[in-house]
């Protein structure tokens, strides 16, 4: 039946989601656009729009902007990664200490080696054992965290290799933060490989239909083992740039960040379903959320009620997103 | 119901039913009654209406124009949940049950047996639905899985599931699509007592056999319009399948039976043994040539196809291709070896519906189109725009989603995604399940024709005027072993009727005896 579409859910849906779907699309740019012009306003005369301030944003979020570009490939697969924060911190870690008795380029290979094994761990539980990504990367998160505080009795680890600080974040380039331009430049390349890529469309069609995905062909084990290896390569990333721009390496860095980065994904108009998402998307998601803790801050609030009015605010545009299915 | 029923005899009464969805029309100003006790066909092909006029019967869409009557009561609220409590019950196409909860379970779902303290009471549940399924003469265990049946047993707790809730109006679409014909024949029996309980059932389906069987009065819609409403001796099949159409039917007698010289073999299998079925099968499948499978339910007819598409682990045996032995681990391999499946579940297992026409038809070969790692946009549009052409298959566009499609265009993109693949050996699944009789003639020719291209072809179909159309050679598989192998001519009339009509039903009863026969020597 012609008008009777693929799945009940649609047949109901069909109707209302042809006339929400266009705005339901760019709510998230609307959005950031509006907070982005209500701050300007009211925020004008306590420095919102410094340039300098503008830029910190910038470098506060690129590290959830960057985990959010993973998470985009994450989730448009249908699988979750929870483990990116604590395995963020485990990577700072990793690498000021072999960057400590190794020096710089140990340093740098150990934070990549810590991703990949976390990442091909996490990725041969969910697709050989089958356990679900929800629970092995739930499991991997307690694990990073304690590996962390184990192997450092909880202590930091301080940087001190100025070359380091200088490519991991620590530094300005030109007057433009270091971060901002790994930011970019993984957002980029986010965008391409799952917008132009064969590998992308795998992606998107293993999250959209396992069965229909699988019955094409799309060896669909080894697409969900390599989002969840980028997934903790891009954490892994994030943890080295955390530990550039404090200068030392701390279990504590990354706390709570897989939140922050699931609800960038998800702001974006990413499903948390699979099928669908846009690097985009998450990166102004990323950036929304930035935008928000920044003001919050600005405006004087308790970071009890900066706590509070974050939540509001993203519970709001996630209702109003298209991904909410 | 011979003679026109008095108004009272009405369980419904819908009058000057329109619907329009933004721009389309799907309903106009039609008409629809159903008696009580009556079992009343809703015919038409897909697009006509008769899902949105079940729809708004079953409360999910409201109408834009008409008055509705149920049990002499006007429908004034439009919602699913005020329908049920006006006691209509809808049986879906797509099946709804809870497949992590058991058949009883499920049929009490939502209006559950408590105990006196007011806890769920599972045992009396599955006493309350073991005598359900006694009264329908079914063999299912109440407290089995739904997971764990097999797609008819499911259908029937399905249909089981709106008994129980009391439904004097009970809608059934496709009903058989996954039953045997054994299971079908239950299925009538029970539609008739029910009818004879004074319930008014609404009966849609696209195969017309049934239709003339089981139906009293038939409806007829086209282009969302009123055609017709006649019992159903005033209805011969003829007549019937013009009203649908609007023209001369292409019916399955039509497609063009020439005997193509048949090539060397490409498939051949020896002695293959899935996990549980199919047991020891042997098939040799040559160029040009076309071979069908038929079997109840439960045959292993669709196991053959999995394993040969390495879905399905092989236990033993060989799978030559072109006289050289492969080895098909998963639908890589097949693939890689040349093979195509357009699977029985179209939805779940041929395309991603929420995904366009061209990223569906594209997958199995993104890789071919692509430039390096970069999925070509023009080469996959030229690749694409072919098939839609040459399929015609009616879409908005490539990038459209393929759930706005109808289903017989829904089928035609997984076809046409596997014709891109260029394939040697063509198995096909249940081919036209659920698309209505025009679009099943268009995909048989379909299949004739690339037959004739020297592809190699299996077509598994529950549907024996189906089989009988497409195949060369018939398979007859009865509980995962071959019974019979035979030429498609053994079905002949030895005394042919010019009536090409005539010709089909003689083969198709021919075929049906055969394979009640083979069943029954298991």
């Amino acid at each position: 039946m012609s008008n009777a579409p693929a799945s009940p859910k649609g047949a109901v849906a069909a109707a209302p989601r042809f006339g929400l779907g266009n705005w339901r699309q760019y709510v998230i740019y609307v959005g950031f656009v509006a907070i982005f012009l209500i701050f300007a306003a009211t925020l004008y005369d306590k420095g919102f729009l410094d340039p300098n301030n503008l830029l910190n944003i910038g470098r506060q979020t690129a590290m959830i902007a960057i985990m959010a570009v993973a998470m985009t490939f994450v989730l448009s697969a249908g699988e979750i990664d929870l483990s990116i924060g604590m395995v963020a911190g485990l990577a700072s870690l990793t690498t000021a200490m072999a960057m400590d008795a190794w020096g710089l380029p140990a340093g740098v290979l150990a934070g990549l080696a810590t991703g990949l094994v976390v990442g091909v761990v996490n990725g041969t539980l969910t697709t050989r054992v089958g356990i679900p990504s929800f629970l092995t990367t739930l499991a991997m998160m307690g694990i990073a965290r304690g590996v962390a505080m184990w192997a450092t009795q909880t202590k930091s680890v301080p940087i001190l290799d100025d070359n380091y600080i200088a490519v991991f974040g620590g530094k300005d380039f030109f007057h433009f933060p270091v971060l901002l331009i790994w930011m970019v430049v993984v957002a980029v390349a986010g965008h391409v490989v799952l917008r132009k890529t064969t590998f992308g469309r795998r992606v998107l069609a293993t999250g959209g239909s396992e069965t229909a995905a699988r019955y094409s062909g799309v060896d669909t084990a080894s697409i969900k083992m390599r989002v969840l290896v980028i997934s903790s390569m891009a954490a892994c990333l994030a943890g080295m740039l955390y530990a550039g721009r404090l200068h030392s390496g701390r279990f504590q860095l990354g706390e709570g960040d897989e939140l922050s980065v699931i609800a960038a994904a998800v702001l974006g108009g990413t499903s948390l379903f699979g099928g669908a998402g846009t690097v985009v998307g998450s990166i102004v998601g990323a950036l929304m959320i930035g935008l928000i803790n920044n003001g919050l801050l600005l405006m004087g609030l308790e970071y009890s009620e900066q706590l509070i009015a974050r939540g509001v605010i993203i519970i709001l545009a996630v209702a109003l997103s298209p991904s909410r299915k | 119901m011979n003679a026109q029923p008095v108004a009272d005899d009405y369980a419904v009464r819908m009058a000057g039913v329109s619907k329009q969805f933004g721009g389309v029309r799907a309903l106009d100003d039609v008409s629809f009654d159903v008696a009580k006790g009556e079992i009343h066909a809703l015919l038409g092909e897909n697009g006509a209406g008769k899902s949105t006029i079940l729809k708004i019967l079953n409360g999910v869409h409201a109408p834009s124009a008409g008055t509705i009557e149920v049990l002499g009561a006007p429908l004034t609220e439009h919602t699913p949940d005020a329908s049920r409590r006006a006691g209509v019950g809808m049986i879906f196409q797509e099946m709804s049950l809870i497949s992590t909860l058991t058949v009883a379970q499920n049929i009490f779902l939502n209006h559950e047996i408590k105990t006196r303290a007011g806890f769920i009471d599972d045992k009396s549940a599955a006493a309350r639905a073991r005598g359900l399924f006694a009264d329908l003469g079914v063999d299912i265990n109440p407290s089995a899985l739904v997971g764990d049946l097999s797609a008819g047993q499911r259908q029937l707790t399905e249909i089981v599931k709106a008994i129980s809730q009391k439904v004097r109006v009970l809608i059934l679409d496709e009903p058989t699509t996954a039953l045997s014909g054994g299971e079908v024949g239950k299925l009538f029996a029970f539609l008739r007592r029910l009818k004879s309980e004074g319930v008014a059932i609404v009966y849609v389906s696209h195969r017309m056999e049934e239709i003339t069987q089981i139906a009293d009065r038939a409806t007829i819609l086209r282009d969302g319009r009123h055609v017709v409403t006649a019992p159903l001796s005033d209805l011969p099949l003829e007549t019937m399948i013009e009203y649908i159409v609007g023209r001369r039917s292409r019916g399955f007698s039509d497609v063009v039976r020439s005997q193509v010289a048949l090539g060397k073999p490409l498939l051949e299998v020896r002695n293959l043994c899935g996990p549980a079925k199919p047991d020891n099968l042997n098939l040799i499948v040559r160029a040009g040539e076309i071979v069908g499978i038929a079997g109840l339910l439960g045959s292993g007819r669709s196991a053959v196809a999995r394993v040969l598409f390495g879905i399905d682990p092989r236990r033993s045996g060989e799978i030559l291709i072109n006289g050289a032995p492969v080895q098909i681990a998963n639908p890589r391999d097949a693939i890689a070896n040349g093979i195509a499946l357009i699977p029985e579940d179209r939805l779940r297992q041929g395309v991603i519906v929420e995904h366009s026409v061209e990223t569906n038809a594209s997958l199995p070969i993104i890789d071919r189109l692509a430039n390096a790692f970069f999925v070509s946009d023009t080469n996959a549009d030229a690749a694409v725009d072919t098939q839609i052409a040459a399929l015609r298959i009616k879409t908005a566009s490539r990038d459209a989603a393929v759930r706005t499609l109808s289903g017989g265009n829904q089928q035609k993109v997984v076809i046409a995604k596997w014709l891109l693949a260029e394939p040697q050996i063509l198995i096909l699944d249940e081919p036209t399940a659920g698309i209505d009789i025009g679009s099943k003639a268009e995909i048989i020719a379909l299949v004739r024709d690339l037959a004739k291209s020297g592809k190699a072809i299996i077509v598994i179909s529950s549907e024996l005027s189906e089989l009988l159309t497409a195949a060369d050679r018939l398979l007859i598989m009865v509980d995962g072993r071959v019974a019979r192998d035979c030429p498609r001519s053994e079905f002949d009339d030895p005394d042919p009727s010019d009536d090409e009509g005539a010709r089909l039903q003689y083969a198709e009863r021919q075929l049906s005896k055969v394979l009640q026969q083979a069943h029954a020597h298991v």
